[in-house]
């Protein structure tokens, strides 16, 4: 039933994008957040939650800044794979300190390597363009290039064909035995490694998948802004995406690409009929939310799909 | 990073010594404040168990009135104490109110549920108190800078520094940290929250009233966290994400410490305080980056912090 | 028959208290050893070293022929070594069904990204040991849905997916209702027997050590007081008044 939701809710962004033009960017970047959340979601199902995966944005944002800016022949699908590539990298490296830690320990880790790379990327001005950060032109588009609104357009097409391709590759990793393993350190690490598993090298595997979904958001984001600055890989941010992956729900891959998608609807409407708002209108839903859903928005859901199969 | 670090050791031995007093002066005023902060935050880590992110806003939200108490006051020609019994007193209003708000009014609603609840409950907590301070404050600069003046300054070898910073913020620091040291080890209420720190349950079976006691301790971490702005305001504008900025690096201090090691904390400000503000004079692209640095090599070496006690291994 | 597990000289202690003195142990092939003793004697304690969750502070462990006094838990599983717990370590998220279908892969030791749990491990295998161990009507319910007494045959039943050459279990009618206890053992030694696994499990009750072991080992102050068939341990004076309670 979700996947059918996930059909009709992507079919719907490119309707939307097609009749209000302007509403392609905000579409492009609630699939970014969608999938930056669901990178996050990914350690979240071992139980581990991050506040520091906003690095990995930085990380595929200002890769492609740096590229493109050094070569400016680069299209759009070389500067995403360089993006995405550099975050596989950091995110291996990082990952194979971080995979020891466990509970708030992963997460403060996360935290303060993220913050050291946000730190630098606001001081180092000759490099990163500081707190201004870093503009980027146009990339061409198999050899064109476009204008505004084509190119926004090619954009969204291509962040929904991402967006669906994680849905269903996600979803399926979710429930392969790799992705059980996962879930199981949650519940019981040390029967895990008595059954002969290693969960360090599962957790390893599951949080480079992350980096490289938080990099390919960062490198997207970059591209739609056609500017990068150091806010991409704020702490902030960061825990806007564990707020995205709890509101729309851990249940199912789709889960985190309705909870940007309530994000950015919210923030929108807030900035444009009550301004200076929307981070208390998000607030208020995340304590809701919290209180009285806490399995997000798949997990009613899924509550709703059982009370109804359960009483035909 | 090896070149930064060599460059940043060597340099601090050729620098002279006026620069070097005024770094040191930088860092302890520095350290004092940051301290104060993290105070409130490791306690409510420690007792509560709960990483509280609203803590920045309470660090605003305690910044933002005392500047209005003292804006205020100073269409009554006030005296100095009065000037600072604004800042005394704005602190107290912020940590009793706002600390019960959100102890009793929210934190309590998740107090069995697992921690990144709680600490999500705390992130949209912050979320709606930063839009609230901009709709009271707005979001120019708000600046109530008018006790120091009054303070002046003082001399040491030949380097000038205000009496405020210097003096009177370290003073504070360490009447909280001292105060507080003698509640919880000195006083029956005290020894309470250390009581319900150590075994929730064990202390409810003895009678303590645990929850009187979560609010009590979260108020107190309030208080601190509200003091902490009160007595930067008037040394800063108070502009919006200010609170922001001061919750991820008491974070850093309370997470090099060990979480709830109070004296640890004392420690790990003025480590971090004095290395950033040599950092200022030495190497300043990394001054933002040092308490990070600092706490990410920690993190690496002793994953609970310097201070923690290590645990009892439960096979 | 073949020396399976052997020690030699193990030590360790926790503190001030000596959780293994010294300890000289052997098992052979298609032994079903009963490891009898007070609490606290460090029964399990040695089961956590010959296992790799804890390292002694000398001694050595070998277990088919390699020594494996420093390796990790998942590396000795690997050779041929399962174990249950005393108080049950399932999946409790996963349903009975998946716990042994996670143990499938452990087995097989790579884990698919794309084919779905279920498909790649081999459904026979799973039904069989769903019906050996009396859980194919509750499979499909989550671990946390089950009475402790299922509990452990659910512990116990991962272990044996994993085909061990010797099983360790650790107090395995513990928490089980007494009527339930027979039935339990009966089902696991039978299933043991039939798959020629060596069997080593730490039991209070001794009617349950007589009945099924061919040997007992006495545990008295992480030392080993008494080793040898049922009937000679257990008739053993300084036994009898230690662990058995006699006066």
């Amino acid at each position: 039933m979700i996947r059918g939701l996930a059909w009709i809710g992507f079919l719907l962004c490119f309707a939307l994008g097609l009749i209000f033009p302007w509403s392609k960017t905000p579409l492009i970047m609630a699939l970014c957040y969608g999938m930056a959340s669901l990178g996050v979601a990914i350690m979240m199902r071992a139980g581990q939650v991050s506040f520091g995966h906003a690095l990995y944005a930085a990380i595929g944002a200002y890769s492609v800044a740096f590229m493109a800016r050094s070569f400016p022949s680069l299209d759009t699908f070389t500067l995403l794979l360089i993006g995405v590539l550099g975050s596989i990298v950091v995110g291996g490296v990082v990952g194979l300190f971080v995979v020891r830690y466990r509970g708030i320990f992963f997460g403060m880790l996360n935290l303060a390597l993220s913050m050291v790379v946000f730190s630098m990327l606001g001081k180092l001005y000759n490099l990163t363009g500081g707190t201004d950060g870093l503009r980027i032109n146009r990339p061409a588009f198999f050899n064109q290039t476009l204008e505004r609104d084509a190119f926004e357009t090619s954009l969204l097409l291509l962040s929904l064909f991402f967006a669906a391709l994680l849905v269903w590759g996600i979803q399926r990793y979710f429930k392969s035995a790799a992705g059980e393993a996962l879930a199981a350190i949650k519940s019981n690490e040390t029967r895990l490694e008595y059954l002969g598993l290693s969960a360090r090298r599962i957790l390893w595997n599951a949080y480079v998948l992350s980096a490289a979904l938080v990099g390919l958001s960062g490198a997207l984001f970059g591209l739609v802004q056609g500017l990068v600055t150091p806010d991409i890989g704020s702490w902030f941010r960061s825990g806007e995406y564990v707020f995205i992956s709890i509101l729309g729900g851990s249940g199912h891959a789709f889960g985190a690409f309705l909870g940007a998608g309530v994000f950015e609807a919210v923030k929108l409407f807030a900035a444009a009929y009550m301004t200076g708002v929307w981070q208390l209108i998000l607030g208020v839903t995340l304590i809701i939310v919290i209180l009285l859903a806490p399995d997000g928005i798949v997990g009613l859901l899924q509550k709703r799909r059982a009370a109804a199969g359960a009483s035909t | 990073m090896p070149a930064a670090l060599f460059t940043f050791l060597w340099g601090s031995l050729f620098m002279s010594s006026d620069l070097m007093l005024l770094a040191l002066a930088d860092g302890v005023s520095y350290a004092a404040l940051l301290f104060m902060v993290s105070l409130g935050l490791t306690l409510i880590c420690g007792v509560m168990g709960i990483v509280n992110v609203a803590h920045g806003a309470l660090y605003a939200f305690g910044g933002y009135t005392a500047s209005y108490f003292t804006l205020m006051a100073m269409g009554h020609a006030p005296s100095t104490f009065t000037l600072f019994f604004c800042l005394l007193g704005a602190a107290v209003l912020v940590g009793l109110v706002l600390g019960t708000v959100l102890e009793t009014g929210l934190l309590r609603w998740v107090q069995m549920r697992d921690p990144v609840q709680q600490l999500l409950m705390t992130f949209a907590a912050f979320m709606v108190l930063e839009d609230i301070q901009r709709l009271i404050w707005g979001t120019q600069p708000y600046s109530a800078p008018d006790i120091i003046g009054r303070l002046g300054t003082v001399n040491f070898f030949d380097v000038t520094y205000t009496a405020y910073q210097l003096i009177v913020i370290p003073i504070v620091a360490l009447l909280s940290y001292a105060g507080l040291l003698f509640f919880l080890h000195f006083t029956a209420l005290g020894k309470q929250v250390v009581a319900v720190t150590h075994h929730r349950e064990m202390a409810t079976a003895l009678g303590i009233h645990a929850k009187r006691i979560g609010w009590l301790t979260f108020v107190l971490g309030a208080f601190l966290g509200a003091l902490g702005g009160a007595m930067a305001a008037p040394t800063t504008s108070m502009v919006p994400g200010a609170g922001a900025d001061m919750i991820v690096l008491s974070f850093a201090v309370v997470a090099t410490a060990g979480m709830g090691q109070i004296s640890g904390a004392l420690l790990a400000s003025l480590l971090i305080g004095l290395t950033r503000s040599l950092a200022v004079y030495l190497a300043p692209e990394w001054e933002v980056a040092v308490p990070y640095l600092i706490m990410v090599m920690v993190l690496l070496m002793r994953p609970n912090g310097l201070f923690s006690v290590a645990q009892a291994r439960r096979i | 028959m073949t020396i399976l597990l052997e020690t030699k000289d193990l030590q360790l202690s926790f503190g001030g208290v000596v959780a293994a003195d010294h300890i000289d142990f052997t098992l052979r092939r298609g032994e079903c050893l009963a490891v009898i003793g007070q609490n606290g004697a460090g029964k399990t304690t040695f089961i956590n070293i010959c296992t790799g969750f804890l390292k002694p502070t000398a001694g050595q462990v070998f277990f088919d022929g390699q020594e494996v006094t420093h390796k990790l838990p998942r590396q000795i599983v690997r050779l041929g070594m399962g174990r249950s717990f005393q108080l049950p370590q399932l999946f409790l998220d996963h349903s009975v069904r998946q716990c042994l279908e996670i143990a499938a892969v452990g087995r097989a030791g790579h884990l698919s990204f794309f084919k779905s749990l279920s498909d790649a491990v081999d459904p026979h295998e799973i039904n069989d040991t769903l019906h050996l161990v009396g859980l194919h009507q509750r499979a499909h319910e989550p671990g946390i849905a089950l009475p402790e007494g299922q509990r452990k045959l659910l512990d116990i039943a991962m272990a044996l997916m994993l085909r061990p050459k010797l099983l360790i279990m650790d107090e395995p009618t513990s928490g089980v209702a007494s009527d339930d206890k027979m039935a339990l053992m009966d089902t696991v030694m039978q299933a043991l027997n039939e798959r020629d696994v060596t069997s080593w499990f730490v039991e209070h009750d001794i009617d349950i050590v007589n009945r099924y072991a061919t040997r007992v080992a006495a545990w008295i102050a992480g030392k080993v007081a008494a080793d040898g068939p049922p009937a000679q341990v257990l008739a053993n004076p300084q036994i009898q008044r230690e662990i058995l309670g006699h006066p």
